[in-house]
């Protein structure tokens, strides 16, 4: 049963508490003697607050407290930036918890209320009379950059946050300047809001005679909000516990610790109560982080053979009216260092310029800088298939980068780990049929049907990372992971870990590690994660990283625990520790398999301590801390079919198929749901989502009634399909799959669509596709030809 | 103000005085303390608060408690029975019909409404009855099967 269990798609043990209404998410808690936090909102995108009078709030019925910026001064630190990219000219604006003196999006915080209820806190926000003095307002980044734009910070001049570059490899002017062919574009990555179904919440509990608070926050990573909040909210780390409860789907919008949490921790500091906060999903599109808001630039140098000589780009990223916790490392690190794709590109050169706009503050959103790299790198390889004339297959194939097993270097200062992109993309083409397709493509056109076909190849940086790495890069934590595995009597295990899925299915998947490696079958281990109180340091479930490097940690303590129970089990069984031989929870001396002992056996011993070899410590536990060496490097291949009707532009996603390969595969069931789930939001960037603003700030896709997320009556069956490449650094293999899907999908769908679009002369549409767009770029293609 | 209701919920009749403009949904949660039933929304758009009010799905932050006055309802937690879970929660936890959860309750609810009416739909028909509720981490195919499952189980146990 056990160690086959490592690599078999067993149902999760996460669900049973899912599917029957048992599990707590923050909202469902409920403390005695409960207050109800609800914050006042900027309806402007700038202004100055020339007064507040809260009087007739706090006199309502029900409210407890009223608090504006003048109470939270020199309570609360501002909200922290907590990657200090370095090289940059990285000017970090103060972001108050509550503004102070001018507001600089709508859902800056303007005043909090709490009440006794929840109803009676919303109704006394209306009571609550703001005197705004309006600003002109700059939401789009390269506007922002402009010469007389309006200036959102006094001290940071033309709204600049930094200025990142990466070049590497041989000269770029002189590789343009000697190219065959040159291909540009300018992409619109547009600003996208992540819409975890569960929206934000805090619920902060303060114990005044012991100075303890426990918080409650629907967060990716426990540990680093107990970390910045205990210097944000002044309470010392040792007596802040942070609870991640069951947390509702993050993709990267609840990495951040957000202004509105240090507020809930500092009422119920002050009233010495519990408070909840809980936004409302309106109030969740105002003020949790958004993704993606580039403007791109970018130009492919090739031969006129189609080998690629050189990729430029200039990005202008817009940040929003202030820089989220890791806000600055996206668009540059996690972008710009990805920007040789698969490819082997001999000349990189890239400028992003980080511009404050009066908008949402823009995180990570999945995939995070690296969907953004793959949509430019992919676009530019089909602009210049088309420019020459060959198949984008052929293009692909004629710039990947060779097979590799153990270390490839690309220009910009990567060393990836592994890879066989040829491989993959072969995979695809077959089991797409993709020589057939094309076929079909061709017979529809004569029939006057258009029907598109796109590819995507990728690679992608996840598992992040070195820690050394994170602090020359100016992330202002490690990236390390740790595991505690405790054998109790019985030979039941307990696992503690400090990274914090949410959704992943690690509490099954590290159980399966956990048989793997000791032989115990998985229902007797259980995972324990998400409370800083009883679990050790982790950096967080972001990065796809929480089974690349948590899960590295935790077999490495798993590994531990059998060298110690090898030297037990050569003391019972009088044997010397190198006769002994392990297999699949057993040990024996070599030769001798039939008089073993379990590792529950071990357990027992080494718990009760009866009888253990001298020198060797009680319990059967480990701990372990894993560093990895390097990132992760996923790939793959993916096709989009699309089918377009010319007369309403109406796009019909036909078919998509997809290869990926993040190493060898801990539960398969799993890792098809990530891709799955990944895929689709990916093809909610190209075909639908938008966050869209007014020219003075008002966000217009308000609502969910507004915002067009992937609904199921709009998707093909998925075709999953994948190939194995182990890491070659990774203890177990494994590369992180929870991102893979999104980099992929968007760049597959909009080349597929641009290819149904051909006939017509149709260059570029900025996304999502919608129908709209679509019609109006085949009748301006048709006006122009 | 506040006006009695009396509604029943998995069996159990509860009454309480209620503010006329309190939302169903609030009235389960937050008075009732049954937290299976989530809030996604404030637009009746994500369907994660659905129940079933007289055995028919409905929103349950489209409706007042006060209109639910003399009601039936199950939600999440009245599903599965004392011989163990309904054949759709076992679906979904065979299929991989979730990830986070959040959505599953009125993902599952909605899915009984579905086979309700049409008892052995195509996957066509089970993406089409399902619009009314959004998931942001499957991708819906796992919930597809997922129901398609359950179908078929229901299926085998009419034989």
């Amino acid at each position: 049963m056990s160690a086959s269990t490592f690599g078999s798609g067993i149902r999760r043990r996460e669900d049973p508490r899912l599917i029957t209404g048992s599990a707590s998410y923050t909202d469902d808690i409920v403390l005695p003697g409960m207050l109800h936090a609800a914050m006042l909102r900027s309806p402007y995108a700038h202004a100055r607050i020339e007064s507040i009078d809260t009087a007739a709030a706090a006199a309502a019925s029900g409210v407890v407290a009223v608090y504006t910026g003048t109470d939270t001064e020199g309570e609360i630190a501002p909200a922290p930036c907590a990657w200090l990219l370095p090289d940059s000219g990285l000017k970090i604006a103060d972001y108050h918890c509550i503004a102070k003196d001018t507001v600089r999006y709508v859902g800056d915080i303007v005043a909090v209320v709490v009440a006794e209820s929840r109803y009676e806190a919303y109704d006394a926000l209306d009571l609550i009379e703001v005197d705004y003095d309006p600003l002109d307002a700059v939401v789009e980044p390269k506007q922002s950059a402009a010469e007389g734009a309006p200036q959102l910070h006094d001290e940071i001049e033309g709204n600049q946050a930094f200025h990142w570059t990466v070049t590497g490899g041989g000269d770029i002017g002189e590789a343009f300047e000697n190219a065959d062919v040159v291909v540009k574009e300018t992409i619109v990555q547009q600003r996208l809001i992540p819409n975890a179904m569960e929206t934000r919440a805090a619920l902060a509990s303060y114990t005044p005679a012991t100075g303890e608070l426990t918080l409650w926050n629907t967060t990716q990573n426990p540990h680093i909000v107990r970390f910045l909040c205990s210097l944000v909210a002044g309470v010392p780390e040792d007596r802040l516990r942070v609870i991640a409860p069951e947390v509702g789907g993050g993709f990267g919008s609840k990495i951040a610790v957000y202004p509105a949490d240090f507020v809930t921790v500092f009422c119920s500091k002050k009233l010495g109560a519990p408070v909840k906060w809980a936004e409302t999903r309106s109030e969740n599109y105002q003020a949790t982080t958004h993704g993606r808001d580039h403007v791109q630039e970018i130009e492919l140098a090739a031969t006129k053979d189609g080998k690629i000589v050189g990729l430029r780009a200039t990005v202008w990223a817009g940040m929003g009216a202030y820089l989220s916790t890791a806000a600055p490392g996206i668009p540059t690190i996690l972008h710009g260092l990805m920007l040789s794709g698969v490819y082997d590109i001999p000349a990189i050169h890239e400028d992003v310029y980080g511009l404050y706009t009066n908008t949402t503050p823009v995180e990570a959103y999945r995939g995070a800088g690296r969907p953004e790299a793959t949509f430019m790198v992919e676009r530019l390889v089909d602009l210049l298939a088309a420019e020459i004339g060959l198949d984008p297959v052929e293009v692909r194939r004629r710039n990947f980068i060779p097979k590799f097993d153990d270390g490839h270097d690309v220009v910009t200062g990567l060393t990836y780990d592994s890879g066989n992109y040829d491989g993959a993309l072969a995979k695809l083409l077959d089991k797409a049929g993709y020589d057939q397709l094309r076929a079909e493509q061709a017979a529809a056109r004569e029939q006057g049907r258009h029907i598109g076909l796109g590819l995507s190849t990728y690679v992608e940086i996840c598992g992040l990372g070195p820690s050394q790495v994170a602090g020359a890069i100016g992330f202002q934590g490690g990236l390390w992971e740790s595991a505690i595995l405790r054998f109790h009597p019985s030979g039941k295990v307990h696992v503690m870990i400090g990274a914090s899925p949410h959704g992943q299915g690690e509490e099954t998947t590290f159980a399966q590690i956990v048989a793997g490696e000791l032989g115990v079958s998985p229902d007797d281990v259980k995972v324990i994660h998400g409370d800083t109180d009883n679990t050790p340091m982790g950096w967080g479930t972001y990065g796809s990283r929480t089974t690349a490097v948590g899960g590295a940690a935790l077999a490495l303590a798993a590994r531990k625990i059998r060298d110690k129970a090898k030297v037990i089990a050569a003391h019972l069984l009088e044997a010397a520790v190198e006769d002994m031989e392990y297999d699949d929870g057993k040990f024996f001396v070599k030769g001798s398999p039939d008089s073993s002992k379990t590792i529950q056996d071990i357990a027992l011993m080494a718990n009760v301590a009866w009888n253990m070899p001298e020198g060797v410590e009680a319990g059967l536990e480990a701990t372990s801390f894993y560093d990895p060496p390097n990132f992760v490097f996923p790939y793959g291949a993916h096709l989009a079919v699309v089918e377009i009707d010319p007369e309403t532009g109406h796009v019909t996603l036909v078919r998509y198929v997809a290869v990926d390969d993040c190493g060898p595969q801990i539960n398969p069931v799993i890792v098809e749901g990530q891709v799955h789930g990944g895929i689709v939001q990916g093809i909610g960037q190209a075909l639908w989502e938008e966050g869209v603003y007014d020219e003075d700030g008002q966000l217009l896709t308000g609502t969910m009634l507004d915002y067009a997320l992937p609904r199921a009556d709009r998707l093909p069956n998925i075709e999953v399909h994948s190939t194995v490449t182990p890491s070659p650094h990774h203890p177990l293999g494994v590369k992180g799959i929870g991102e893979a899907g999104t980099i992929a999908s968007t760049a597959a769908v909009y080349n597929a669509v641009i290819d149904a679009l051909q006939p017509f002369g149709v260059e570029g549409v900025n996304m999502p596709l919608t129908p709209e767009r679509v019609w109006r770029s085949i009748q301006e293609a048709q006006g122009r030809n | 103000m506040k006006i009695p209701v009396s509604i029943t919920i998995n069996g159990r009749q509860y009454d309480r005085d209620v503010e006329p403009r309190l939302l169903l949904v609030h009235f389960i949660r937050d008075v009732l303390g049954l937290t299976g039933t989530k809030v996604g929304c404030d637009t009746s758009q994500c369907g994660s608060c659905t129940i079933l009010l007289e055995g028919v799905s409905a929103k349950s932050c489209t409706c007042l408690a006060v209109q639910a006055d003399g009601a039936s309802i199950t939600t999440i937690e009245g599903l599965a029975s004392h011989d163990g879970l309904h054949p759709l929660q076992e679906s979904f936890w065979n299929k991989h019909g979730l990830q986070c959860g959040f959505c599953t309750p009125g993902m599952i609810l909605a899915s009984h409404e579905l086979l309700r009416c049409n008892p052995n739909p195509s996957d066509a028909e089970i993406r089409h009855g399902l619009e009314g509720n959004l998931c942001r981490c499957t991708g819906y195919q796992n919930i597809v099967r997922a129901v398609r499952d359950a179908a078929g189980a229901a299926e085998g146990g009419a034989q």
